[in-house]
C-alpha cells in the first residue's frame, strides 16, 4: 500500500526523522493520503484520507455530518512532549467505510505501530481515561495525601506501571497537560477534566513549559 | 523499632490476603498466629501456604531448611484468646466497618495495652476503625497489596489518634519484613484505590458510551502507557462483583461521580458476567473473544 503525506507543519505523530515520513511516496497517485496540519479536501479516488488530529474532533475538519466514506482521523499517542508511543488511535466517524478503516490499520501496522479504533470524541481513548487520573494525582499532591515519590512508587509497585502518574505529567510538561485538560473540560464539563491548579499556574506564569 | 515485635497475629487468615500476610510475617522470622473463625477455611489456607512454600523451594527461591523454619513459626487458631501474647495484630477481615470495629473491641479484651493493631483496610477510614478500640492510639493502617506474599508495597496510614510510636513501630516492622512502606494520609482509598477504582470505572464508561471496544480500550492503555494489564482485563481478574463492592464502599464516602457504579457494570453483574471466575466478563475466557458489552 502506498501513501503520500501532505505536511504543513510539525507533526506530533511523526516528528522529523520518523521512519513513517521517509516511507511516503512523492507520487500523487497513491492509495492513501495522509494530512498533517494540512487542510482537508475531499478526494474520492483515494482508498483512505487520514487526517492527523491534536486535541480536536475530526468533525472540525470534515463537518459534523460528513458523508466522506474514505476519511479517518488519527493521532499517535504521546505523553506531553515525550516521544510518540507505538499507539495510533484511529478516529472513525460514522461515515467511514470498513475499507477506509482497514486501509488505515494496514498502513500503520506495516509501519510497526499498534492501532486501536475510537469514536470521534474528544480525548479519544487514552486521554479520556488517563487525564482524570492524572488530575486526581495532582490534587492529591496539593492536598498532601502523600509525597510525589510515594505516589509514583505506589503506582509502580502496586499496579506495575512503568512510571508513576506524577513523574509522567511533569516530564510531559504542564503546557500540554493544560491544553488537553482544557479541551476535555470544554467538551464534557465534568470536574474530573478541569485543568488542575498546577497546570493553570504553569500556563499563566510562563506559557507552561516543562516542569512542575 | 521503638517496641520489640516478636509475635504477630493475623485475623481473617483464612482469606487470600490474610494468609499472604501471615506468610510475610513468618518468612521474616516472626512467630505468627493465624486466626479465623472458620476452621475449615483456616485449614485450607494453611495447606495452601505450605504448598506456596514448597513451590518456592522447588523453584530454588527458598531453601528447604528455611521453609521448615517458616512452617515452624506458624500456627493457627479459631480462638481469639490465643492472640493475647501478640505484639502486633494485623486484621484482614471482611471490609466492613462494624465487623472491623467489633474485632478490635474483642482484641482489646485479650491483648496487652501495648499491642499494636494494624488494619489492612483498602477503603475504610483508619480513624473510624480505630474508634472500635478503647485505645485508638495503638491502631494504624497497613494496607498490603494482593498477593501479599509476592507484592512488596504497603500503604501505611496513621489515623487522627494514632500515636507516633505506633506508626513508627509498625513502619519499621514492615521494613524488617522486607516490604516497602509508603506513607499516606487516612483518606478514602489511600493512594492505590483512590486512583484505581475511578479509573477502572471510567474504562467501563468508555465502553458503555461506545467510544471503543473493550479490547481496544485495554490495548490502548497497554500500548500507550506501558501498563502490564488493561483496566477491563484487571476488572475481569478481580471480579466485576468486587468492583461493584468497591464502588459501593467508595462512592458514599467520597461522593466522587467517577466512583459511582457504572450502569453497565451493574447490568453485567446481574447477568452473571463476573469476569474470569464466571468464565465471562468484558472478555470471554472460553474463546478469549470480546463480548458485545
Amino acid at each position: 500500500m502506498t501513501y503520500t503525506i501532505i505536511q504543513n507543519g510539525p507533526s506530533r505523530s511523526f516528528p522529523e526523522g520518523d521512519g513513517f515520513l521517509s516511507g511516503a511516496s512523492k507520487d500523487k497517485g497513491t492509495d492513501v493520503l495522509v494530512l498533517c496540519k494540512a487542510p482537508f479536501a475531499a478526494d474520492p479516488s483515494k482508498t483512505a484520507i487520514l487526517v492527523e488530529l491534536g486535541n480536536e474532533s475530526l468533525a472540525q475538519h470534515i463537518g459534523n455530518d460528513s458523508a466522506h466514506s474514505n476519511v479517518v482521523g488519527f493521532a499517535r499517542y504521546r505523553n506531553g512532549d515525550d516521544a510518540p508511543s507505538k499507539l495510533v488511535e484511529l478516529v472513525r466517524p460514522l461515515s467511514a467505510s470498513d475499507a477506509a478503516v482497514a486501509a488505515a490499520t494496514e498502513l500503520f501496522t506495516k509501519a510497526g505501530l499498534e492501532v486501536v479504533v475510537s469514536a470521534d470524541q474528544i480525548g479519544r481513548i487514552v486521554n479520556r481515561l488517563v487525564i482524570p487520573k492524572y488530575n486526581a494525582a495532582l490534587r492529591f499532591l496539593d492536598e498532601r495525601l502523600a509525597t510525589q515519590a510515594d505516589m509514583d512508587l505506589t503506582c509502580k509497585l502496586g499496579l506495575g506501571y512503568p512510571d508513576g502518574p506524577l513523574e509522567r505529567i511533569f516530564r510531559g510538561g504542564m503546557a500540554r497537560h493544560y491544553d488537553v485538560t482544557h479541551a476535555l473540560f470544554e467538551t464534557y464539563g465534568t470536574p474530573a477534566y478541569a485543568p488542575p491548579r498546577r497546570a493553570i499556574v504553569a500556563k499563566n506564569r510562563d506559557g507552561g513549559g516543562v516542569g512542575k | 523499632m521503638t517496641k520489640s515485635i516478636k509475635t504477630v497475629g493475623v485475623c481473617g487468615a483464612a482469606g487470600t490476603m490474610g494468609a499472604g500476610i501471615a506468610l510475610v510475617a513468618a518468612r521474616a522470622g516472626f512467630r505468627t498466629i493465624s486466626y479465623d473463625m472458620k476452621s475449615d477455611a483456616l485449614e485450607r489456607a494453611t495447606k495452601q501456604s505450605a504448598a506456596f512454600l514448597d513451590k518456592s523451594v522447588e523453584r530454588g527461591k527458598l531453601k528447604a531448611t528455611k521453609r521448615d523454619v517458616i512452617v515452624g513459626a506458624m500456627s493457627h487458631t479459631t480462638d481469639i484468646a490465643e492472640l493475647g501474647g501478640c505484639d502486633l495484630v494485623i486484621e484482614a477481615v471482611f471490609e466492613d466497618l462494624a465487623t472491623k470495629r467489633d474485632l478490635l473491641k474483642r482484641l482489646d479484651e485479650v491483648c496487652a495495652e501495648d499491642t499494636i493493631f494494624a488494619s489492612n483496610t483498602s477503603t475504610l477510614s483508619i480513624t473510624e476503625i480505630a474508634a472500635g478500640s478503647k485505645l485508638p492510639a495503638r491502631v494504624v493502617g497497613m494496607h498490603f497489596c494482593l498477593p501479599a506474599q509476592l507484592m512488596k508495597l504497603i500503604e501505611m496510614s496513621p489515623g487522627i489518634l494514632t500515636s507516633e510510636e505506633t506508626f513508627n513501630t509498625a513502619w519499621e516492622w514492615t521494613k524488617a519484613c522486607g516490604q516497602i512502606p509508603v506513607k499516606t494520609q487516612d483518606k478514602p482509598g489511600f493512594i492505590l484505590n483512590a486512583l484505581l477504582v475511578p479509573f477502572n470505572n471510567d474504562a467501563i464508561r468508555v465502553v458503555e458510551a461506545g467510544v471503543a471496544s473493550a479490547a481496544d480500550v485495554d490495548k490502548a492503555i497497554k500500548t500507550g502507557l506501558g501498563y502490564k494489564m488493561g483496566p477491563l482485563e484487571l476488572i475481569d481478574l478481580i471480579g466485576l462483583d468486587t468492583q461493584v463492592r468497591l464502588c459501593e464502599a467508595f462512592y458514599p464516602i467520597t461522593l466522587d461521580p467517577r466512583a459511582a457504579t457504572p450502569p453497565l457494570l451493574k447490568r453485567m453483574v446481574a447477568a452473571g458476567l463476573l469476569g474470569r471466575k464466571s468464565g465471562r466478563g468484558f472478555f470471554d475466557y472460553e474463546g478469549n473473544a470480546m463480548l458485545g458489552a
